[in-house]
């Protein structure tokens, strides 16, 4: 891959080494549990980080990786309350700290990264201001604050110049805002950092930079990190142990290049499956049903409900104890058994190269501005019917206004568009009905895109009211029907958006757009607000879809490796001009365009870790 | 598979959907400040509705000589006519909250239309909408009304209409911002994508999501309204004499204050006692729709970790 992986390697390798030597963060028996309540959040989480080395929480949401990550401060949530455990730093506890203590501690020996820090940034004060202060909140513990502005800034990889120092956090681009953060969680020299998903809104490219700075900050400073993260792909190509989480539990803990790449945990080798590959054109399988709930949580196994290789024994009480196998630890029952089967990989999609038909949608020429601010540069686009063309680019790069344009809610554009053999209007008042009908949106964002007012069953059925002349008992035959189409069952229908899941959502979105029978289905990022074990199911459920219904299809990405699992061409724009097109294997492979090229670097692979590498015997 | 379903969601929804504001009101009315409101304002309902059927003598008949201290013929005494306080007091308080609810619906339909529509359709309606807003709420309240009054005359309907569109540009500021909000989410969007036409995406879409602001200014404008009409009885501008009015009898009976006093305490106290009441049950509703009183951060926490499903939005 690219040609800086193998210093990667070697930096990581350098980390690891001194690593052996102290531990400098110990969490034994962490027991976080609801005010006012027996409801545990985290339980019995244990675990021991050495100086230099980066440790991977990963888990999806609800797991409760982020209440491990703030415990680690000190600190719980309000409405949440630290039951028992201990966090020894460099021997001390800080669980035991008072307050005055762990103020101290803050910031100087335990720092934390934030996920968002154009939010953590204060917005009124100039970055070298902020920077300063974080250093004279702890007195003494450098001589110089100034020269360790520089200094710091300079580890983080950003120029201390004036001009920057000057600037106020919003004049800053989201990567350098990241490494503001970053300098200043590392600017006390502190003995733990806690990084909270810190590159979750930057481009892949940003992402890599920001990725690689922590990594040699902390191997540079033997700080031991604790790093947070939903994105498998993202941790493995930085730490040397991972911690997955499941409701709460670590299940599995281990190096991360084993665990990647022999996961033994039924529920690991589940979220495995589920994230894409940018390589191989991968079967993506999720994990059926939902982690349970706080309090909720059955006895014995949390996972056993989901469990493909569920035993009887798996739902008694107590949860499984850690069982070390082949030096990591793994709260299975089976895991003695597991360790000797070998994680099955995930089937490869047959590739059906498009259709020579003419196209459904051809885009010729489009520009597109907001206002005056041009989006958009003479975009060329053709759709091949029954066939999934992927909109790859970063954030800024005009995808989603493009799908905007084509669907009718962005009308501000000039050009032509062509839909089977009409022209396509720029608004979608101005469009046909029958128009609007064969051409369906799906929204990013399943949180915003259903009315939190109306059932289920009005907001699949309100399109057919809309588009329809159905009777009353056929329109809900298929409100039903298309509903099975999307694996929800019919009690769903009397239920409200908010007593749903987001995977859930997502379903019932896609259940309006496909219950009026369109000819072309434009998805916009429709898993970038889901977890990995969701995406895939999700996925999987459009291929499907697609596929039955010979659908043709616009998916809109900024993740390469999904493009891979799901669509037959692909079209790469950036800053709003198309740069490359051509089938998915042709793009992905052998890119031409040194931004594609770019691109395919710097997207976080599994592969990173080893976990396609030679196997490991334990 | 088609036999299944029909039944289902179109019974369920109606129901449920009610629930949800009911359920704010419910919670509200459990907390202490709405209790308390409740408690206030339907002691003055009460008196106000019950008081027509059970007055003792007529209203309008000279009982005793004027301004007599209160007997036990006459509990509360008599007014400068010599007419029975407590006979007037139990009869005059429902026109004026008949006609203060009037008012209400008036000025939240009329305000709700424009601040809506102003926020959905932007452009030009908004311009147009918001800055005869700005104008009228240019006039203060009370006297907007009274220049309708004075130039129209001291009609019933005419009070009702004053009062309810001097209400209007209040109501219609605070649903625009609300709308804003709410126009820009997905789910309307897709709507809109259906080519459907904008008062059905405003009557069904977005509506729906009104309901806790509704509600807080639904409250807030029966507080002015009450306030409003009695001040405008008191004024003289009523349902005309000898027929018998809170507001009215405050002013009617000021000159007999020292010999008399409950025939100006009693109406005003009234008066006090129901706005204090709505306000105060409003201002219960209002931190529950906002989520004061569920504590926002343990709420928000609970949701997070799936404790508990979301229920209103703020």
């Amino acid at each position: 891959m690219t040609s800086t992986a193998p210093a990667h390697a070697a930096n990581r390798q350098a980390a690891h080494e001194p690593a052996s030597g102290v531990v400098r963060l110990a969490v034994r028996d962490l027991d976080i549990r609801v005010t006012d309540s027996e409801a545990d959040v985290v339980s019995e989480v244990s675990f021991e980080v050495h100086s230099g080395d980066v440790l991977g929480l990963v888990g999806e949401s609800g797991s409760g990786k982020t209440t491990v990550a703030l415990a680690l401060l000190g600190y719980a949530r309000r409405g949440l309350r630290i039951a028992s455990g201990e966090v020894l730093l460099d021997g001390t506890d800080l669980l035991a700290a008072n307050r005055s203590e762990l103020r101290t501690l803050r910031g100087a020996r335990v720092a934390y990264v934030p996920q968002d820090p154009a939010a953590a940034l204060n917005p009124t004060l100039r970055v070298g201001t902020q920077l300063k202060e974080a250093l004279s909140a702890h007195e003494g513990v450098v001589e110089d604050p100034g020269a360790r502005v520089a200094e710091v800034l300079a580890e983080a990889r950003l120029d201390a110049t004036d001009d920057l120092m000057r600037r106020y956090p919003h004049q800053l681009s989201g990567g350098q805002q990241q490494r503001v953060a970053l300098a200043m969680a590392f600017s006390c020299r502190p003995s733990l950092i806690v990084l909270d998903e810190p590159t979750t809104g930057l481009d892949v490219s940003t992402q890599r930079h920001v990725l690689d700075t922590v990594r040699s900050l902390c191997s540079s400073y033997g700080v031991a990190a604790v790093y947070v993260s939903h994105d498998l792909a993202v941790v493995g190509g930085l730490v040397a142990d991972v911690a997955v989480m499941y409701a709460g539990r670590i299940i599995e803990l281990g190096g991360t290049k084993p665990v990647f790449s022999f996961p033994v945990h039924p529920y690991t080798r589940g979220l495995l499956t589920a994230v894409p590959s940018a390589d191989r054109a991968e079967m993506l399988s999720g994990i059926e049903g939902q982690p349970p709930r706080p309090g909720r949580r059955p006895p014995g196994c949390s996972f056993a409900p989901r469990c493909s290789l569920v035993l009887d024994a798996c739902s008694h009480d107590p949860a499984p104890p850690p069982v070390s196998v082949g030096g990591r630890l793994v709260r299975c029952l089976r895991a003695l058994e597991l360790q000797h089967e070998t994680h099955r990989q995930p089937a490869v999609v047959p590739v059906t190269p498009p259709v020579g038909a003419a196209p459904v949608l051809s885009v010729h020429e489009v520009s597109a501005s907001y206002g005056s601010a041009p989006v958009l540069f003479d975009v060329n686009l053709d759709v091949a019917p029954e066939s999934c063309t992927a909109l790859v680019g970063e954030s800024g790069s005009g995808k989603t206004t493009l799908a905007r344009c084509i669907v009718g809610l962005h009308s501000n554009w000039t050009g032509e568009m062509t839909f089977e053999d009409g022209q396509l209007a720029p608004g979608a008042r101005k469009r046909p009905k029958d128009v609007l009908k064969r051409i369906q949106y799906i929204f990013q964002n399943p949180y915003t895109s259903l009315n939190p007012r109306k059932t289920i069953a009005q907001i699949v059925a309100q399109p057919l009211e809309h588009f329809l002349q159905l009777s009353y008992a056929e329109r809900s035959a298929r409100v039903s029907r298309v509903l099975e189409d999307v694996s929800l069952g019919t009690d769903f229908l009397s239920r409200f958006p908010d007593q749903l899941s987001g995977g859930e959502r997502q379903r019932v979105a896609i259940a309006r757009a496909l219950a009026v029978e369109p000819d072309l289905l434009v998805c916009d990022e429709v898993t970038s607000a889901l977890d990995v074990s969701v995406q895939a199911v999700i996925i999987e459920l459009l291929r499907r879809l697609q596929h039955e219904r010979r659908l043709s299809m616009i998916f809109i990405t900024h993740n390469l490796a999904l493009v891979r699992s799901i669509a037959q061409s692909a079209v790469v724009l950036c800053e709003g001009r198309v740069v490359e097109t051509g089938t998915v294997a042709q793009v992905l492979e052998h890119p031409q365009d040194p931004y594609t090229v770019r691109l395919m670097e710097d997207v976080p692979k599994l592969a990173d870790s080893g976990a396609l590498a030679a196997p490991v015997t334990s | 598979m088609a036999a299944v379903a029909p039944a289902v969601p179109a019974r369920t929804k109606r129901l449920r959907r009610r629930r949800q504001w009911l359920s704010t009101l419910g919670t509200a009315a459990r907390t202490g400040r709405g209790k308390l409101g409740i408690g206030l304002a339907s002691v003055v309902v009460l008196i106000a509705a019950i008081g027509p059927f059970v007055t003792p003598y007529p209203t309008s008949q000279f009982v005793a000589l004027d301004y007599s201290a209160p007997s036990s013929h006459f509990l509360l005494g008599t007014d400068y006519l010599g007419y029975d306080v407590l006979s007037r007091v139990l009869d005059g308080g429902w026109i004026m909250l008949v006609m203060a609810l009037c008012a209400t619906a008036f000025g939240l339909i009329v305000g709700g239309v424009a601040g809506i529509s102003a926020a959905y359709l932007r452009g030009k309606a908004d311009a147009l909408i918001m800055r005869a807003v700005d104008v009228i709420l240019a006039f203060p309240q009370l006297v907007f009304a009274l220049l309708l009054v004075s130039i129209i005359g001291p009609k019933l309907w005419l009070i009702v209409l004053a009062v309810g569109f001097s209400h209007a540009p209040a109501v219609a500021r605070v649903l625009r911002s609300a709308t804003l909000d709410i126009s820009e989410r997905d789910f309307v969007k897709s709507v809109e994508l259906q080519g459907v036409k904008p008062a059905r995406v405003m009557w069904s879409e977005i509506l729906p999501n009104l309901m806790s602001p509704l509600m807080v200014e639904a409250g807030l404008r029966l507080t002015y309204s009450i306030v409003v009409m009695a001040g405008l009885n008191f004024l003289g501008f009523g349902p005309p004499p000898p027929a018998p009015n809170w507001g009215i009898m405050i002013w009617e009976n000021l000159d007999g204050r020292t010999t008399n006093p409950w025939a100006v305490v009693v109406p005003a106290a009234l008066i006090a006692l129901l706005t204090i009441g709505t306000n105060t049950f409003t201002d219960a509703v209002a931190r529950v729709a906002i989520g004061v009183d569920r504590r926002p951060e343990v709420a928000a926490l609970l949701e997070d970790i799936g404790l508990r499903p979301s229920t209103e939005p703020a």
